[in-house]
């Protein structure tokens, strides 16, 4: 497949470096320093050039192209560029845009701006953050099919039941499979007799009441009702996520410095309390009784300050901490000195952006760990390995590396057994290892 | 000196209000002919308020007027129309040399102070007379219908009726507007500041017609004695402005209970913003549904007629005792009467006890909604102050936290605010000293408590009316001597502006850059 990326920052430069090994890319930017580095970083055909110039589209081919990613950092050029590139070629265009009220615009009528597909950074950010305040024990949680499925991710700790059983014993729970264990980065698709040993991390999918009664058994003693939460940070993803709590009917906290923004958080945030102050300020943290809060979440715009206000929180007595991380090598040492959960915006916006690039397109993909596996959501057509017939005779005729996680049949989930029998217009939701993902991709 | 303000656009402009002013004068003047008494002195005011208007005209042929010469003109307007509005209560008194002879020149209104207080009380909709004989034995139908008139005209707002009406006040109208209309702020209704202008117009002229047409239909039906279309016509003039004048010298007293039942709706719409009508004629249920001031203006009558209702079922020294029905009747009329600043008396509420007054008292700051005739410090601002106090306790234990004033989920502005502050604080001082000067200067040849000036102050610059004792509601504010009637007219001039505009023209800074 051949993909021009508009716009090589960090979302775009990770895009096409990811997507490089398995597809033909084009990189066009406006910054001719970046354009260098970036023909010596990857194997990609980087191009000096203005995505929203159609001549510098030409030049880069864009006719011949199947997919088109306008992922600068300013929402009118990713939009201008879609625009532009639909004038003269067929290619899926997909735009990335920080502004959710963009977003809004698009899904009240598809297609306009000449935008295909439409991405919201912060959004999506934002969703991730609330997914995992929702479920508190869990590491990372994503729905699928509409909501019918949910795919979590939780770390056995050592105090946990389920350290020491094996996924034989663990495995009592209905309309829930166990997809993968993830162990020091490594992933297995377990058996029976996988035995589950702490600091493992276990994937489920399921029926989102059945994970949520999952994450109570990996975590008994959890405190689970989330009732305080205080974000700080005041960029567009933390007031997304406050807008989304309140949704929630929860009454957020949000800590932002800069006093201008504090008053427009305020304004538009009617069920936030806002503060203007300094968050690694320690008295402020006490007088606030931010030790009291069920979750931090640290969303300021540098890694070290979110890695410092997690620790500080969780130091003065907070019961978990989540802080945004948008350099992705960090995502496990954060999650190793102490923050509970890290949340890497590139990879949640890559997770949205690479669905589009496979063949077959999926509906749905979300990164177990990058390069090892990940969960996708397929719609079954006739002709596919896996219909018409039971899933234990399809599952023969696939690579190792593909364990199916639920069925959904007209909007209801079905529990796959080895006997259940798919049918075209399914959607199935399953993990795949990235040996099998070629094959796996080809005969769905 | 040099002066900055173009102050003849602003009086050519009042000149033109004035010269229409001889319009609305046709129809005592018809009155005049129909009853056959007072066409004289009609005749002469039409010609003497034209030529006035005609001559101030003349102080610039093409007026321009920017901010500053708007403030300038609204608050002439309301000055030029209170003394040339007095011209038939002057003509009345004195007549006019080898023209017209006085036709009642024993009257309290050929003093010039009087007539003048009259007047301005009829324009700000105060409703505080000091007419000495309110009956048409000395005055004539036609001027008693000019009296109910003034007050009708000054209620939606003379330049607001300018604007609606006079095309070259469209440009800047909405800052007249401003600078006119009752409460922070103007809601723009129309994209057009001059239609907006006729819809609030047209509204009222609606509001006021129906009511004219149920007071008469209860009394063809029977069920209101003395309600004929001439009264009928005074008090739909006097509702809707939240007036107070009445032709009868007993107010609404002289009235069936079911012509007092009809008028309360009526001024509790006539206390309600006008623009929300507007919303209702054009279907929008939910913006009124969710006003937070309606809501808590209504709150505010209900409860304060609660109480008076409570207190009067429960003296035994008044008629009302243990009546059920009256007593609400006169609680809701009473309460609703002095909240919407209108100054009916539905009875002697002089006779009532310490408790009843207080409330009454208390009920004069409180005022109307923005936007609509209603006077005094209006409920918005209180409930935004009330909102703001509970901010600042707030933040007293979270310091940091940045917490904006809401109305209804809308975010109040602080600039707003910090001038709702300022409306409310320049109010009570300006009440305070206008007591205090009412008190130390007192009333010649009769004993005046501080609790009646106060109320005569309270009552005077939030345009209700009456007051308690010498100044209560079948009594007048004749015994005043003329200084302390004109520092009377000045509050109620202010009173209706809100302060600042007028404030504003008695600061240097205004004239020079």
């Amino acid at each position: 497949m051949r993909i021009l990326v508009v716009g090589a920052g960090e979302v775009g430069s990770s895009i096409a470096g990811s997507l490089a090994d398995s597809h033909e890319i084009v990189v066009l930017d406006i910054d001719g320093s970046r354009v260098e580095s970036l023909t010596f970083e990857h194997d990609v055909l980087a191009i000096e050039g203005d995505g929203t110039s159609l001549d510098d589209l030409l030049a880069a081919e864009v006719e011949s192209a199947d997919v088109v990613i306008a992922s600068t950092d300013d929402d009118e050029t990713n939009l201008a560029t879609c625009g532009t590139a639909k004038t003269v070629s067929d290619a899926f265009t997909i735009a990335r845009v920080e502004q959710p009220s963009y977003l809004r615009t698009w899904r009240r009528s598809r297609g306009v701006f000449g935008v295909d597909f439409m991405v919201c950074t912060d959004l999506l950010t934002a969703q991730a953050v609330v997914r995992v305040i929702g479920l508190p024990t869990a590491r990372d949680v994503d729905p699928f099919a509409n909501g019918t499925v949910q795919m979590a991710e939780f770390t056995v700790e050592v105090d946990s039941p389920l350290a020491g059983q094996t996924v034989a014993d663990a495995d009592t729970f209905d309309a829930l499979t166990f997809a993968a264990v993830v162990r020091d980065d490594d992933v297995i698709l377990p058996r029976g007799n996988t035995v589950i040993e702490p600091s493992d991390k276990i994937v489920v999918i399921g029926r989102p009441d059945r994970v949520e009664v999952f994450a109570g058994a990996v975590a008994p003693n959890a405190e689970t009702a989330v009732e305080d939460v205080v974000i700080v940070g005041g960029g567009s993803a933390a007031f997304q996520v406050s807008r989304l709590l309140e949704e929630r009917g929860l009454s957020p906290k949000l800590v932002e410095q800069q006093g201008e923004r504090a008053r427009w958080l305020a304004e538009n945030l009617p069920g936030t309390t806002v503060f203007e102050h300094d968050a690694t300020d320690r008295d402020f943290l006490e007088r606030e009784h931010v030790g009291d809060a069920d979750f931090v979440v640290s969303m300021l715009d540098s890694d070290e300050k979110n890695l410092l206000v997690a620790l500080l929180a969780k130091r003065v007595g907070a019961t978990r901490a989540v802080a945004v991380v948008d350099n992705p090598q960090y995502v496990t040492l954060f999650e190793t000195v102490g923050v509970d959960v890290a949340v890497n915006p590139r990879e949640v916006t890559a997770e949205d952006i690479t669905r589009f690039t496979r063949e077959r397109r999926a509906e749905n993909v979300a990164i177990i760990e990058p390069e090892k596996a990940e969960v996708l959501e397929v719609e079954i057509e006739e002709g596919s390995v896996l219909a018409g017939r039971p899933i234990r005779e399809a599952v023969a005729d696939l690579p190792p590396g593909f364990v199916v996680g639920a069925i959904t049949r007209n909007g209801d989930f079905v529990t796959p057994r080895g006997d259940t029998v798919v049918e075209p217009g399914d959607h199935v939701v399953a993990l795949v290892t990235s040996e099998a993902h070629d094959e796996v991709a080809a005969s769905l | 000196m040099k002066v900055r303000v173009d102050w003849r656009a602003s009086v050519a402009l009042v000149g033109t209000v004035v010269k229409w002013l001889s319009v609305p004068m046709v129809f005592p003047l018809a009155l005049a002919v129909y009853y056959g008494r007072g066409l004289g002195i009609f005749v002469a005011s039409m010609v003497l308020t034209f030529a006035i208007g005609w001559l101030l005209e003349r102080a610039d042929t093409d007026p321009d007027i920017g901010t500053r010469e708007g403030f300038l003109m609204v608050a002439l307007t309301w000055l030029a129309v209170s003394v040339v509005g007095a011209l038939p209560y002057l003509v009345e008194g004195h007549g006019i040399p080898f023209v017209l002879p006085a036709a009642a020149p024993g009257s309290t209104l050929a003093n010039p102070v009087n007539a003048l207080f009259e007047t301005m009380s009829g324009f700000t909709t105060t409703g505080a007379t000091v007419m000495g004989d309110i009956s048409f034995d000395t005055h004539s139908r036609a001027l008693m219908m000019w009296r109910q008139e003034t007050q009708w005209l000054g209620g939606m707002g003379i330049v607001v009726l300018a604007i609606a009406i006079l095309p070259k006040l469209s440009v800047g109208g909405a800052q007249l507007m401003d600078a006119e209309a009752p409460g922070p702020g103007i809601e723009k209704l129309t994209p057009r500041i001059a239609e907006t202008a006729r819809a609030l117009w047209g509204l009222y002229i609606g509001l006021t017609a129906l009511e004219i047409l149920l007071l008469y239909g209860a009394h063809l039906a029977g069920y209101a004695d003395g309600m004929t279309p001439y009264n009928a016509v005074a008090h739909g003039f006097t509702t809707m402005p939240t007036g107070g004048f009445s032709p009868e010298a007993r107010s609404i007293e002289a009235f069936s209970a079911l012509a007092q039942w009809i008028i309360v709706p009526f001024m509790v719409a006539a206390g309600a913003n006008f623009a929300l009508f507007w919303h209702l004629w054009n279907r929008d249920f939910q913006t009124v549904r969710e006003d937070a001031e309606l809501k808590a203006y209504v709150g505010a009558i209900a409860v304060l007629s609660a109480i008076v209702a409570g207190v009067l079922y429960t003296s035994p020294d008044l008629a009302v005792y243990g009546a059920i029905e009256p007593a609400v009747r006169h609680a809701a009329f009473q309460v609703t009467s002095i909240v919407t600043t209108t100054g009916y008396a539905s009875l002697d509420f002089n006779a009532w006890g310490q408790a009843g007054k207080f409330v009454l008292l208390f009920a004069m700051f409180i005022g109307g909604s923005a936007g609509s005739t209603g006077g005094s410090i209006k409920v918005v601002r209180w409930l935004v102050i009330l909102k703001s106090l509970r901010r600042e306790l707030f933040t007293t234990v979270h310091p940091d936290a940045v917490k904006p004033v809401r109305l209804a989920g809308r975010v109040v502005d602080e600039r707003a605010l910090r001038g709702i502050y300022v409306f409310t604080l320049l109010y009570l001082v300006l009440f305070a000293l206008g007591t205090l000067v009412v008190t130390l200067v007192g009333v010649p040849d009769q004993s005046l408590t501080a609790f009646e000036a106060t109320s005569a102050v309270a009552s005077t610059i939030g345009n209700v009316g009456p007051g308690f004792g010498i100044v209560g509601p079948m009594n007048n504010y004749l015994p005043f001597p003329d200084p302390v009637k004109l520092l009377m007219v000045f509050f109620m001039w202010v009173g209706r502006l809100e302060i600042l505009p007028v404030l504003v023209l008695l600061t240097p800074t205004y004239w020079q850059d």
